[in-house]
């Protein structure tokens, strides 16, 4: 399977001359990587390719780092039926540069952008309807950016005066706390967590 | 699941009331009772409750419903219109964006009109208490007359909010609310 997988990337990246800037294998999935100007000629080409025939885009998301300078990723995932094969595709952009939209190629595209763009503030150029998708109307801010506060800025109650249901400020009658600071869920935990120290130890 | 044993009804006692208000309908040809009384037992006795699912403990409610817990034998229906609806249950996560949505329907509802908030979602934001799209409760959009706890509670719990309510209404026993 990754020796498939690694054939058609290598495949893909000499095609479409350029447009892959990293290609690589993990886990048996395929991962590309491209520029925002190149993504458009790759998405066409996976789809129409003999080879790939990526005709279904499953999902397009986004992954904030904020370290990064460019600090979204814009993630394609492509389903081909025919080929039983499925690929990732990654554009990593920043708060300003727009990404081309992929409604021109795959029709489904629009709202997946629109939730993109709802959740993480990456613009999409030439999109056909690029408005809100899941957030409250009149929402402010793009609630899975890393730096969006956990529990936004406002919150509304009932107003029986004015009749109508009013936003206001949060405010919080006790502040988040997490009580699980021994969680083994959460990687990279050097101390030992209670009963650990029943176990053998690996030598 | 235990078998049940019926309680029997206390025959005689059955038969001299069954006695006497025949003898007052031959006698008199009406039986007296008190007004408030009469509205609270038609009141209670036919409850329907508009469903108002929003996540998981939605489909709790609908067992409610179903054959093993069946919510109709105390009369509480399924009713989808707020128009015909005397009790809204409040079942799920109240999101902001759907709260001015609850709002309108509870006020389309006539009155007398009760609540039942349902889970831990509605009662106070349970899990999603600190999220930036969820109402910390459903009493912050609409009054509330029962709380039902739970994640999601059972289809049993909610039966028994339905009775609590039922004993709330009979014992307030107002008739205009």
């Amino acid at each position: 399977m990754a020796d498939t997988l690694t054939e058609l990337g290598e495949h893909i990246a000499q095609a479409t001359a350029g447009a892959v800037t990293a290609h690589q294998v993990r886990l048996e999935e395929l991962m590309l990587e491209t520029t925002p100007d190149k993504v458009i000629a790759l998405l066409t080409f996976l789809r129409d390719d003999p080879k790939c025939l990526f005709k279904q885009l499953i999902d397009i998301c986004g992954v904030d780092w904020p370290e990064r300078e460019k600090r979204f990723d814009v993630v394609y995932n492509l389903l081909s039926l025919k080929n039983n094969l499925r690929v990732r595709v990654k554009v990593a952009t920043d708060e300003t540069t727009p990404v081309p939209s992929a409604a021109p190629v795959y029709s489904s595209a629009g709202w997946f952008e629109r939730e993109t763009y709802d959740l993480y503030g990456v613009w999409f150029s030439d999109h056909p309807d690029l408005r809100r998708i899941l957030t409250d109307y009149g929402f402010e801010g793009h609630p899975l950016r890393k730096d969006f506060p956990l529990t936004g800025f406002v919150e509304l109650r009932w107003d029986d005066v004015q009749k109508r249901v009013i936003y206001e400020p949060v405010k919080l009658t006790q502040e988040f706390r997490r009580f699980d600071f021994l969680s083994p869920w959460e990687g990279g935990i050097e101390r030992e967590l209670p009963g650990d120290e029943k176990a053998t130890k690996a030598s | 699941m235990g078998v049940i044993v019926p309680t029997k009804p206390n025959s005689a006692a059955e038969a001299a009331l069954s006695r006497a208000l025949n003898d007052e309908l031959a006698d008199k040809g009406f039986v007296v009772a008190q007004l408030d009384k009469l509205i609270t037992w038609a009141r209670t006795g036919s409850m329907w409750g508009l469903t108002f699912g929003l996540a998981c403990c939605g489909v709790e409610m609908i067992h409610c419903w179903m054959s093993r817990y069946d919510l109709d034998r105390f009369g509480f229906a399924p009713m989808p219109s707020p128009r015909a609806a005397d009790v809204m249950i409040v079942a799920g996560t109240l999101t902001n964006k759907m709260a001015p949505a609850l709002r309108k329907v509870y006020d389309q509802m006539a009155e007398p009109r009760y609540v039942i908030s349902m889970g831990s979602c509605a009662n106070g934001g349970g899990y999603y208490h600190y999220s930036y799209s969820v109402v910390r409760g459903c009493d912050r959009i609409i009054p509330v007359d029962v709380y039902v706890p739970g994640c999601p509670p059972t289809a049993e719990a909610l039966l028994y909010g339905v009775l609590q309510l039922q004993k709330k209404v009979r014992r307030t026993g107002t008739l205009v609310r």
